[in-house]
């Protein structure tokens, strides 16, 4: 899937725009909770999480992820955006819940970590 | 000879792909001269002559609204006189490229519509904002070629060759970093310098990837659950070990903490995304050999390899 088309299906804003849309993600994984994420996130997959800190960035960036969307509206800390720019990441912004995000991507075929 | 004939079918090649990743706006000229309608051809062929240019849009103010070229100044000159307007002359249907498109569309322009330049629209203002012609093109290519071949050189060059290069039995490098109890704003900093670091020594993304994964878990329980300590890092050879030592409280039960899901931590560890109690089996998951030891009141000793 397109960066483009994940933008339009979560209705998501752009915090941090470091990456051209057209950009290839082919899969997603959603938690709130690092550690958990990191036991099966894959390089260049998408992290959806409620997390905004600057350890959501370090996640990312340990793992080879390059797109960090947030989910139930909630907006990065100053830190983790600077971060990010530093790092080169997408950094988007859903108001939709963690469900939600997950539910709409994975209709439009954007597979989980297991399945790839 | 062989070598250098496959450097050049990967240069073409890379070539190929640019043209689909670039854009009109990096390759194309954000200085555009122009002329008025009211200019006289007389304007037309003294701006062209001082800018060494075959042709240029036509603005009434911000609005293009045609484009003269050297051929329109020459039928000018044969069937009509240099004090005529522009407007006269000018072409009105003018073939534009947006900004965004890729680069290979304009590729595919100029070999569809033999012009020698189009001007350059933002696709949300409809304004002009640059021209592109076959130069800027191959101006842009070669940019980017260049930045494409330092950056392999850099690769190259750096890799563990200089480090096998050393005239010694064996080379060891050594990378150290203090980490602060309980100061979760920088809890991540070591792990991320750690990986940078490896990524310039030229290991292979994944074994970077395991290495730094690893090491922020553990940076993160140093953070969490002791008053800090210290993380060195010894690449030598064939394999990368990382030590996290710190000076307690100890781990009770190091069995236990091994174990998936378990975790002591307290809510507001979890509320800032840690506790999942995954944190040492993704660092087993992620490495070749690990050692875990600890004594309650005295500290643990974290010891993880991983093969190169
Ligand atoms: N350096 C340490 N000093 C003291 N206790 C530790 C240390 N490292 C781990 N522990 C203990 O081991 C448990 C398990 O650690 P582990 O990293 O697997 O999970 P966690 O840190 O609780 O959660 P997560 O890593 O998923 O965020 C911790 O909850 C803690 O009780
Ligand atoms: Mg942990």
């Amino acid at each position: 899937m397109k960066l483009r088309e994940i933008i339009e299906t979560l209705q998501a804003t752009i915090v941090v725009n470091s990456h051209d849309q057209e950009m290839a993600v082919e899969l997603a994984c959603g938690s709130d909770l690092m550690s958990d994420v990191l036991s099966r996130l894959k390089p260049d997959a998408l992290l959806l999480t409620g997390l905004i800190t600057p350890q959501s960035v370090y996640t990312a960036e340990m793992a080879d992820v390059r797109v960090v969307c947030y989910v139930r509206g909630k907006k990065p800390e100053a830190e983790t955006v600077r971060l990010a720019e530093e790092r080169g990441l997408v950094l988007l912004s859903t108001t939709l819940p963690m469900y939600e995000s997950c539910g709409r991507l994975y209709r439009k075929g954007l597979k989980g970590v297991s399945e790839t | 000879m062989k070598d250098s004939n496959v450097n050049g079918t990967l240069q073409i090649a890379r070539t190929q792909e640019m043209i689909y990743e670039l854009r009109v706006q990096q390759a194309m000229t954000k200085q555009v001269i122009t002329v008025e309608p009211e200019n006289t051809m007389a304007d037309v062929s003294r701006v062209l002559g001082e800018n060494r240019h075959s042709g240029m849009p036509v603005m009434k103010g911000e609005e293009m609204v045609g484009i003269v070229s050297v051929e329109d100044l020459v039928r000018s000159f044969r069937e009509g006189n240099s004090s005529q307007p522009v407007k006269q002359w000018m072409s009105k249907n003018v073939t534009t490229l947006y900004a965004d498109e890729p680069l290979v569309h304009a590729v595919q322009k100029f070999e569809r519509h033999g012009y020698g330049r189009f001007p350059v629209i933002d696709r949300k203002t409809k304004r002009l904002v640059g021209i592109l012609t076959k130069v800027d093109i191959i101006r842009c290519l070669l940019q980017h070629l260049e930045i494409d071949f330092q950056d392999l050189e850099i690769r190259r060059y750096i890799p563990r060759e200089w480090f096998s290069e050393l005239d010694c039995d064996r080379a060891t490098l050594s990378l150290r970093y203090h980490i602060d109890g309980a100061n979760f704003e920088k809890a991540g900093e070591v792990s991320s310098k750690l990986k940078r670091n490896l990524q310039t020594l030229g290991l292979a993304p994944d074994v970077v990837r395991r290495i730094a994964i690893a090491s922020f878990e553990a940076e993160l329980n140093l953070v969490i659950f002791t008053e800090g300590g210290e993380l060195a890092a010894r690449v030598e050879p064939g394999r990368v070990t990382v030590t996290v030592v710190d000076n307690g409280p100890g781990i009770p039960d190091v069995e236990l903490a091994m174990q998936p899901g378990y975790s002591t931590a307290p809510d507001w560890v979890r509320e800032l995304g840690f506790g999942a109690g995954m944190g040492l089996p993704n660092i087993k998951n992620c490495t070749n050999e690990l050692k875990l030891e600890s004594k309650v009141g005295e500290g643990t000793k974290l010891q993880f390899t991983v093969f190169t």
